[in-house]
């Protein structure tokens, strides 16, 4: 468990960013889930739950999550939703009613289910000061001392597969693939490479160019897309289950399957 | 940090660390049915409610129950012991240690869930460990025990 | 009968479900010290110097203990009766570490977080020495893991310390090479079976305090209460009476509980504090600085007829004992002892094995306990000779197991008193569907379902070495005690004894109490492991029971002034056969206790010892679905029939056995122990480590077909470590029926099954 002194719950996000920057050994605290495995030394938690952050809306246009909302929430509130989908397997009921989805963005890990979700759809990451990210950009930006305020969907139609590859139902997944489309805008993502999500932009083109069909692409996006070793597997075999979830999740999507935002 | 609390249908107003765990803090407040199975959050033991919902007090932040409503087995006693007697039937709590997260979890199932199948069942359990028992037994004893549940209502 | 087979329910089942406190921390009253240990980072390393003095200045701080502060004597860890053959190769603490995680010195404070603090303190300052991390290349590696000169081993073991070879041996019957020379097929494959944690939910703890007359006392999450006890007092140098170890309700051990993990270091800290001490090793701790099932290799050799007749096998296994040789010989015994006498025609055998000492986490006990290993692979082997010879492995097995009757030159040349594995063997392959599934059906563009078993038999306590007393006392309100110090970590042989109890003295188990152990009070017992507790701890029970009947006969006629031999005990009286008013009941008779003249008390304690150990006998089948795309297997369905002798309790044997097939479907599937280069175990947490979830395995179904054991408790044998043992070669044959290739290591991640199918298609 990481350890601090103090425990604050601001009254405004203005308060809450200039805590955070008032010293280098403050956090915001999401659902606690990783701060409670590390042994980090911090000065103060800030904890945004009473911020009115914990909501999901879904509008005509745009479906708007806030930071606090749960994983939980997005299978009660979005239920048969993408979102709902990929988080089922994400450790218990109980872990996902701790997480949040503020803390799956920042903390921007390589096998974050939503995040893989997230980014096949047009996401926007909302941030205090830095104001809006597209998720792509987000991704990879260096973690900075703004807050995340939540993410916004374009509730457009856009429909994606997602398929992972567990060792065991539970576990930390071993490859996460969202593969999406709009009309003929087509969108291949890979995560838990291990690393972070990426596009898969010349498999995306292709499909998108009606130049490839499913297992073309996923040969395109497992070539162009770089895969690595950890306790879970090797990049060669990430290479190899790549291109068969994503022919399996291009398939699906073939088959007017797939799930949209909400 | 002070915190204002209710623990089991009891106001409770205490002085605490900020960092202290909410299980730590549950058992030093002499709810002892509370455990510790892993202490990364996923073997569910330690599964408590904070307003009905199920969490784990292994990472729960603490200061987040100020003015919440925190919910152990010692709260739930005689509905644990409705749900224990069919565990028991079955032979379903074995070691009996990861017993009090489990049923905690299963009550907050049975309140969030209408006639779930078995798979929807498994999903919600999913993050409850049992090294013991293989799980069928736990089926079998919830089964039996939804149908009755079912039959009285 | 009316208590044995039925499922009675636990006899603490609801002090359990309603959350009661009943485990070592809930019982335990502060304040005491909590106590925490320095931990090597070095696989391998000499201390040169241990620096507590900023440990000592946090406040809260009690003690620093280093090898100097501990007793020089060496011992063993692992809990076994007075014959066991472990060399005792380690002290409390040393100024050497021999794994990533050994203990390096002892701190102990007011507080969790001031010892906390004190342990990051402590500055032990090293010397790295070169490691033996891989047990292949033990025996020429540079470093010795046990150099030292007050090793101690008994002559009767093929030792060779130096070299880093805990043990060598062989048996065997025949003369394999000729009758290998003479089979139709002869077959030979490489096994590789790995560490697994026990991953019990409760981790080790520890309580340890001096009683009001100056007594150390110890309250332990054990499984053997009485060689903690004689442990604890050999190293200490304490009459053993002088400690006293109480055992309240356990939490799970599968083993991990059979070795002392935590209480030497609680009396180190009581005896040099003299004050309450609290050892609680966590989850991390638990994994890494404990013990595991002993990785393996091995070698089989098999050979056969065409009509399935195997005439001979040979097995080899190298064993990794790792830093310390706490189990190491039983359990590299087991790998060959439990796996060979399965092929019951074999005209010769031969099992050979060596075992190493590296810098890793030491093996222990685990369920299975050696017997695992050797019936993956030896199953596994009779699997691929029924495909060589184009035979069903069901028919397979039927023309080679052992019969009752039969003896088995590999099982210490036991002979088989009891078994119905054939007709378990006819009932699992019904239960499968085997006839319609086998060997394969395509279910989908890249889906296979595919079947697989495998057979298997495991012990009913140690033949002519465990001893288990019990007491059985008829208290003054008329119902019965049963002190047993057999150690119930929560599989219920409490209630087991309790059922045995009640059956003979013909009462209902309402009336019976099973006491937890306390050495103070509780008869002997070497403890709760290799499945003994219901074959022999039972034996004992229903011999005390009979000899209290008979005091309580004996107290009847004097009462009645009718001779002993006119009378007759019927539960709850005992009357005169041709007279039956004339009668005196049961709860009379415990009061007399207290009222007449003669003074007798109604209390028996026997003991048991089984010269023999009757293996209970199964089959296990499986259906799985194989992912040909991603290698990944899916468990669809597992079927199980078993034979343990007479079930004692129904609901308890089933459960037993749901949860000894889900362990062994974990560790075929992807319990999967990893080590750094540097011998650092990378999957130390249930994040990293995965046990079996309740969407990873579907509903297990289990069925007995129980034979008669004369020598055991109104027939029974064990259930306790069997059931672990099919499911990685049922599994293996599964993934073989399904694609065609065989898996030799474990776990079968879909990694190398994938691998599998793409080399062959090569």
């Amino acid at each position: 468990m990481a350890s601090f002194q103090n425990y604050i719950f601001p009254e405004s996000l203005e308060d809450a960013y200039e805590l955070l920057q008032a010293n280098r050994r403050n956090a915001v605290i999401g659902g606690n889930g990783w701060l409670a495995l590390g042994r980090q030394k911090l000065h103060t938690a800030i904890d945004l739950s009473r911020l009115g952050l914990g909501q999901i809306r879904v509008g005509p246009a745009y479906v708007e999550i806030g930071a606090m909302a749960t994983l939980r929430q997005l299978e009660r509130e979005l239920p048969g939703s993408l979102l709902a989908c990929c988080v089922k397997p994400i450790a218990g009921v109980q872990f996902r009613n701790l997480a949040t989805v503020g803390g799956s963005l920042y903390s921007r890990f390589g096998f974050s289910d939503p995040v893989t979700a997230l980014m096949a759809m047009d996401t926007t990451v909302l941030l205090h000061r830095q104001g809006d990210v597209p998720i792509v950009d987000f991704v990879w930006q260096k973690p900075s001392r703004d807050i995340v305020l939540g993410c916004r969907v374009e509730n457009n139609g856009r429909r994606a597969a997602y398929q992972t590859l567990r060792l065991s139902a539970t576990d930390l997944p071993v490859l996460t693939v969202a593969v999406s489309r709009l009309g003929s805008d087509w969108r291949v993502v890979v995560g838990a490479r291990p690393g972070k999500a990426m596009l898969a932009e010349e498999a995306s083109r292709l499909l998108s160019e009606g130049k490839a069909d499913a297992g073309t692409a996923a040969s395109a996006a497992a070539e162009e897309l770089s895969f690595g070793s950890n306790m879970r597997g090797s990049g060669g075999y990430r290479r190899q289950i790549a291109q068969v979830l994503i022919a399996r999740a291009i398939e699906q999507l073939h088959g007017e399957g797939g799930l949209a935002i909400c | 940090m002070l915190i204002t609390t209710v623990l089991n249908g009891k106001s409770l107003r205490q002085e605490v660390p900020a960092d202290k765990t909410l299980l730590d803090f549950l058992r030093e407040n002499g709810c002892l049915s509370v455990k510790r199975g892993c202490g990364t959050e996923n073997c569910g033991l330690c599964t408590v409610w904070v307003d009905g919902t199920p969490v784990l007090s292994c990472s729960y932040p603490l200061p987040r129950i100020d003015g919440h409503e925190v919910t152990t087995l010692e709260g739930v006693r005689e509905e644990a012991a409705a749900f224990g007697a069919y565990m028991a039937g079955e032979g379903a709590e074995q070691c009996g240690y990861c017993s009090p997260g489990f049923i905690m979890t299963v009550l907050a199932m049975e309140r969030e869930l209408r006639n779930p199948a078995e798979e929807e069942i498994n999903a919600y359990l999913a993050g409850c460990l049992c090294r013991c028992t293989g799980y069928s037994s736990q089926m079998r004893a919830i089964r039996k025990y939804l149908e009755k549940r079912h039959e009285t209502d | 009968m009316r208590q044995i087979s039925q499922k009675v329910r636990k006899l603490d089942a609801q002090a359990l479900v309603t959350g009661m406190p009943v485990y070592t921390q809930d019982i335990v009253q502060g304040p005491y010290l909590t106590v925490k240990i320095v931990r090597s980072p070095h696989a391998h390393a000499k201390i040169l110097s241990v620096d507590a003095s900023k440990a000592m200045k946090v406040p809260g701080a009690a003690c620093v203990l280093t090898h100097r502060d501990v007793p020089h004597v060496r011992h063993t860890l692992g809990g076994y009766a007075y014959a066991g053959s472990n060399p005792y190769d380690r002290l409390v603490l040393e100024d050497r570490v021999r794994f990533v995680g050994d203990a390096a010195a002892i701190v102990a404070a007011e507080t969790a977080e001031a010892a906390e603090r004190m342990a990051r303190l402590v500055k032990v300052e090293y010397e790295v020495l070169p490691a033996v991390l891989d047990m292949d290349t033990a025996e020429e590696a540079p470093a010795v893991v046990h150099p030292e000169e007050d090793y101690v081993c008994k002559p009767s073991i093929r030792n060779g310390n130096a070299r880093n070879v805990l043990a060598c041996g062989e048996s065997g019957n025949g003369d394999v090479e000729k009758v290998f020379s003479q089979c139709d097929v002869v077959l030979e494959d490489d096994y590789h079976t790995l560490g697994n944690s026990q991953c019990m939910m409760e981790t080790f703890r520890s309580y340890s305090f001096y009683d009001k007359n100056r007594k150390l006392t110890v309250i332990s999450s054990t499984q053997i209460p009485f060689l903690v006890r004689r442990t604890i007092a050999y190293v200490f140098g304490l009459p053993i009476s002088t400690v006293r170890v109480i055992k309240p309700k356990v939490g799970g051990g599968f083993g991990a509980k059979q070795s002392l993990v935590t209480e030497l270091f609680g009396a180190a800290v009581t005896i040099k504090t003299g004050l309450p001490a609290m050892v609680l090793f966590d989850r991390r701790e638990s994994f890494t600085a404990t013990t595991t099932r002993h990785e393996m290799k091995l070698r089989v050799k098999m050979g056969a007829m065409r009509d399935g007749t195997v005439r001979a096998v040979s097995l080899y296994v190298r064993e990794n004992a790792g830093a310390y040789g706490d189990h190491a010989m039983g359990c590299v015994g087991l790998s060959g002892h439990k796996s060979l006498p399965m092929l019951g025609k074999v005209e010769a055998y031969s099992f050979r094995y060596d075992v190493l000492y590296t810098n890793l986490i030491p093996g222990g006990a685990f369920r299975g306990y050696g017997a695992t290993q050797g019936c993956f692979a030896v199953e596994s082997m009779v699997n691929k000779m029924a495909h060589a010879l184009g035979l069903d492995p069901v028919e397979m097995r039927l023309k080679n197991i052992p019969m009752e009757g039969d003896v088995m030159p590999a099982y210490y040349g036991e002979t088989l008193t009891s078994s119905h594995l054939d007709r378990c063997i006819r009932r699992g392959k019904e239960m499968i569907g085997w006839d319609e599934k086998y060997p394969r059906r395509q279910t989908g563009s890249h889906t296979v379902r595919a079947v697989g078993m495998a057979a298997s038999m495991q012990g009913s306590g140690i033949g002519g070495v465990d001893k288990c007393f019990a007491t059985v006392r008829l208290d003054e309100d008329g119902r019965y005690t049963v002190l047993n110090g057999a150690g119930d970590m929560g599989t219920g042989c409490d209630t087991i004894l309790a059922q045995i109890a009640a059956e003979v003295l013909e009462t209902d188990i309402a009336n019976v109490h099973a006491a937890a152990v306390d050495t103070d009070y509780s008869p002997y017992d070497k403890g709760s492991f290799a499945s003994a507790t219901t074959y022999v701890t039972g034996m004992a029970v229903v011999k005390a029971c009979e000899r209290l009947i008979g005091q309580m006969m004996a107290e009847a006629a004097a009462a009645l002034e009718t001779p002993e031999e006119r009378l007759v005990f019927q539960g709850d009286c005992i009357l005169e056969k041709d007279a039956p008013e004339n009668r005196i009941s049961v709860s009379d008779l415990a009061r007399r206790q207290m009222t007449s003249g003669n003074c007798h008390a109604f209390t028996a304690t026997c003991g048991h010892m089984s010269q023999t150990s009757p293996p209970p006998l199964m089959a296990g089948f499986v259906e799985i679905e194989l992912d040909t795309q991603t290698g990944q297997v899916k468990v669809l369905d597992y079927a199980a029939c078993i034979d343990c002798g007479t079930v004692i309790n129904a609901n308890l044997a089933r459960v037993q056995a749901e949860g000894g097939i889900v362990q062994g479907i974990g560790m075929a599937l992807y319990e999967n122990m990893q080590f750094s280069s540097q011998g650092k175990m990378r999957n130390n947490s249930f994040l990293q480590y995965k046990i079996p979830s309740r969407l990873d395995v579907p509903p297990i179904r289990v069925a007995f077909d129980s034979s008669y054991e004369p020598t055991g408790p109104f027939g029974a044998k064990s259930i306790g470590e069997i059931v672990i043992n099919t499911p990685a070669p049922a599994i293996a044959d599964a993934i073989y029926n399904a694609c065609g290739v065989y898996m030799t290591e474990l776990p079968f991640l879909p990694e190398r099954v994938l691998d599998a199918i793409n080399n062959k298609a090569e």
